[in-house]
C-alpha cells in the first residue's frame, strides 16, 4: 500500500487562471448597456457597408430625370430620391462604405505612426525627444479642422488626399499622448530593473513599455474616430475629399443642400447617418475608457 | 508670473515659426505649377520663365521663405489670384465677421455648457446627470454643418422666422447691432455654440464632481455649511479651468468656422477659405490659414498665462 494512494490525495484542482486584464475589460464593457448599444449600432453599420450591394434595393448610381427629389415614402423609393432621381436608401447604404473608410482609416494609420513616434520620443528621450516633439507641436498648433482643410485644399479633392490630410491631422495628438504615457512608464521601477538585468532596449520597449502604453493610446485613438467621421464628411461636404458621383454621406449632404426648399427631410438624411455613426463611436469609446479604468 | 509668461513666449516662438513654414509650404505641396492659375495656357517658355522670376519662384526655397515672411511681417500677404485684390484687404473684412460669430457662439456655448455641466456634476449619477451628460455627448458628436442645415430647415424653410443665409439685409457689408442684422446671427451662432457647449459641459461636470469629493468640501459639509457656501467654493475652484477651456474653444471655432460659414454663407474667413479652395487661389489660402493658425497659437499662449495668473497651481511645464 502506497502512502500516496490516489484516493487519499487531495483532489487536483487545476489552478484557476486569474482572468487577464483584457477579459476583465471585456466583461466590464459587456455590462455597460450604453456602450453595448453603441457597439451593436457600429456593427450594424459595418455589416451594412460590407454587404451594401446585397442589401441595397436599387443601383445607387442609376439616375432618373423624371423622379428627382421624391419625398420619403414614395413607392419604390422608401427614403425618397435625390436631386438626380437616385434611390436615397440605396445611396445611404452604399455611402457607409466610403464614409466609414474615410473616417476610420486615418485614425488607425495615425495610431500606428503616432504611437511609433511618441513611444520612440518618450523612450529615447533627450535631444531626440525635444526635436520630435517640437515638430509635432507645430502641427498640433493648428486647429484640426483648419489643418485638414488647409492640407486637402492645397492637395486638391480626392479620396487619397482626404485620407492623407486626416492622417496628418491625427498623428500629432496621438504622438503627444504616446510620448507622455511612455515617459511615465519609463520611470517605473520594473523598467529600471529590466535595464539593470541587461535587457536590450528593443526588448524593454516590446515587453514592458508597449504592453503598458498601447491600451491608453488606443482608447484615446478611438475617441478620435467620431471627430474623424465628422471631419471626413465635412471635407466632402466642402467639395474636398470624395468626388461625385460616389455615394458618400458628406458629399450627398453637399449636393442636396439646394434641395432643402423642396424636400428638406430627404436632404437631411445623410447628415443623420453621420450623426448616428459619430455618436455611436463616442459612446463606445467612453465605455471602453471607463472599462479600462483610464482617467484623463 | 511675468517670468512664467516670458518662458511661455520663448517656448511659443519656435512653434510660431514652424507654423509659418507649414503655411509657406502649402503652395509647394499643391500639385502642379504654382503659376498655372496666373499663366495663360499657351504661354511661351520665355514668358513662363519671366513670370517665374517676377514671383521669385526661381530662388531656392529657404530664400523664398524669408522673402515671403518679410512681406507678411509688413502686412503684405500677396495678391489674390482670383480677384486681383490684396489678400490682406480681403482678410481684414472677413476676420471681423468670423470673430464676432465665434465670440457670440463661445459665450452661448459657455453659459449653456456650464449650466449643464454644473447640474450634472452636482447631482452626479442621478437622472438629471444622465440627461445633462447625454446632451453634452450630442454636442460633441453632432456634425455641426448638418445641424445648421436642420435648423435652417426648421426655422427658415418651415417656420420662416429667421433668414437662412447672409450677414445682413440685402447683403449689406456693414454690421450693426439692430434686429435686422442680429436675426442673421442667431442660427449660425447657435449652431456653432453646440461644440463648446458639449466640451465645456464635460469639463465642468468632471471638475465639479472632483471638487465635491475633495476633503475641504467634506470639511465644509461637516461644519454644516452646504448649498450656497459650498457652491461658492466649487465655482471658485472650477472657474480657471473652465475659462481656459472656453478660451481654447474660441480658437477652435475661429479655425473651424469654415463649415458653418459655408452652410450660412456667412462672409467670414471660412467663407473666404472656401472660395480660395474652390478657385485654387493659393495665396489667399495661405494668408487665411496663416492668420487663423497664428491667432490660435497666441490665443493658446494668452489662455495659458491667464490660467496660471488665476490659479498659480497650474503652471504647465
Amino acid at each position: 500500500m502506497s502512502l500516496f494512494s490516489p484516493s487519499a490525495a487531495v483532489p487536483v484542482v487545476p489552478a484557476e487562471r486569474s482572468p487577464g486584464y483584457w477579459s476583465l475589460v471585456l466583461r466590464r464593457l459587456s455590462r455597460d448597456k450604453v456602450a453595448m448599444i453603441a457597439f451593436v449600432v457600429i456593427l450594424a453599420l459595418v455589416l451594412m457597408a460590407i454587404f451594401a450591394p446585397y442589401i441595397a434595393p436599387a443601383d445607387p448610381y442609376k439616375s432618373s430625370m423624371l423622379r428627382r427629389l421624391r419625398p420619403i415614402g414614395t413607392p419604390g423609393y422608401p427614403l425618397g430620391a435625390d436631386e438626380l432621381g437616385r434611390d436615397m436608401l440605396s445611396r445611404l447604404i452604399h455611402g457607409a462604405r466610403l464614409s466609414l473608410m474615410m473616417g476610420i482609416l486615418p485614425v488607425f494609420i495615425a495610431f500606428g505612426i503616432g504611437s511609433v513616434i511618441g513611444v520612440a520620443a518618450g523612450y529615447i528621450g533627450g535631444r531626440f525627444n525635444a526635436l520630435t516633439m517640437r515638430t509635432v507641436d507645430v502641427f498640433y498648433a493648428f486647429p484640426s479642422v483648419l489643418l485638414a482643410i488647409a492640407l486637402s485644399g492645397a492637395l486638391g479633392a480626392g479620396i487619397f488626399s482626404g485620407l492623407l490630410s486626416l492622417t496628418i491631422v491625427f498623428i500629432p495628438p496621438i504622438a503627444r499622448i504616446a510620448e507622455s504615457v511612455t515617459t511615465q512608464v519609463r520611470k517605473i521601477d520594473y523598467v529600471e530593473a529590466a535595464r539593470a538585468s541587461g535587457a536590450s532596449g528593443f526588448t524593454i520597449v516590446r515587453v514592458h513599455v508597449l504592453g503598458n502604453v498601447l491600451g491608453p493610446i488606443f482608447v484615446y485613438a478611438t475617441s478620435l474616430i467620431s471627430v474623424s467621421m465628422i471631419l471626413a464628411s465635412g471635407l466632402s461636404f466642402l467639395g474636398l475629399g470624395v468626388k461625385p458621383p460616389e455615394p458618400e454621406w458628406g458629399l450627398m449632404l453637399n449636393t442636396l443642400r439646394n434641395a432643402i426648399y423642396v424636400q428638406p427631410w430627404v436632404a437631411a438624411l445623410p447628415g443623420l447617418m453621420i450623426f448616428i455613426t459619430s455618436i455611436a463611436f463616442n459612446l463606445l469609446s467612453d465605455g471602453l475608457r471607463s472599462a479600462m479604468d483610464i482617467k484623463a | 508670473m511675468l517670468l512664467y509668461a516670458l518662458k511661455r513666449l520663448i517656448y511659443v516662438l519656435p512653434v510660431a515659426v514652424g507654423v509659418s513654414i507649414v503655411c509657406f509650404m502649402l503652395v509647394h505641396i499643391a500639385p502642379g505649377d504654382p503659376l498655372i492659375s496666373v499663366l495663360p495656357p499657351d504661354a511661351s517658355a520665355d514668358l513662363r520663365e519671366q513670370i517665374r522670376r517676377a514671383y521669385g519662384f526661381d530662388k531656392p526655397l529657404p530664400v523664398q521663405y524669408f522673402i515671403w515672411l518679410g512681406n507678411v511681417m509688413q502686412g503684405d500677404f500677396g495678391t489674390s489670384i482670383a480677384t486681383g485684390r490684396a489678400v490682406a484687404e480681403e482678410l481684414a473684412k472677413a476676420v471681423g465677421n468670423t470673430l464676432m460669430l465665434s465670440v457670440v457662439a463661445t459665450i452661448i456655448g459657455f453659459v449653456l455648457g456650464c449650466l449643464f455641466g454644473f447640474v450634472a456634476g452636482f447631482f452626479r449619477d442621478t437622472a438629471v446627470d444622465k440627461i445633462a451628460s447625454f446632451i453634452s455627448v450630442i454636442g460633441v458628436s453632432v456634425p455641426h454643418y448638418w445641424l445648421g442645415m436642420v435648423l435652417v430647415i426648421i426655422f427658415s424653410v418651415q417656420l420662416n422666422w429667421l433668414p437662412a443665409t447672409g450677414a445682413g439685409p440685402g447683403g449689406s457689408g456693414v454690421w450693426e447691432w439692430d434686429w435686422a442684422h442680429v436675426r442673421h446671427l442667431i442660427l449660425p451662432a447657435v449652431t456653432m455654440s453646440v461644440i463648446p457647449m458639449g466640451i465645456v459641459a464635460r469639463t465642468v461636470r468632471a471638475l465639479v464632481a472632483d471638487i465635491l469629493s475633495q476633503e475641504f468640501v467634506q470639511g465644509l459639509k461637516a461644519k454644516g455649511l452646504f448649498d450656497r457656501g459650498v457652491l461658492r467654493h466649487v465655482v471658485k475652484n472650477a472657474a480657471p479651468t473652465a475659462l481656459a477651456v472656453m478660451g481654447l474653444q474660441l480658437g477652435y471655432l475661429l479655425g473651424g468656422s469654415i463649415l458653418i460659414e459655408t452652410v450660412f454663407s456667412w462672409p467670414g474667413t471660412g467663407f473666404l477659405l472656401g472660395q480660395a479652395i474652390f478657385q485654387r487661389d493659393i495665396p489667399l489660402l495661405q494668408g487665411v490659414i496663416l492668420v487663423l493658425a497664428m491667432f490660435f497659437v497666441f490665443l493658446n499662449l494668452a489662455v495659458d498665462v491667464m490660467q496660471s495668473a488665476l490659479d498659480p497651481r497650474v503652471q504647465r511645464s
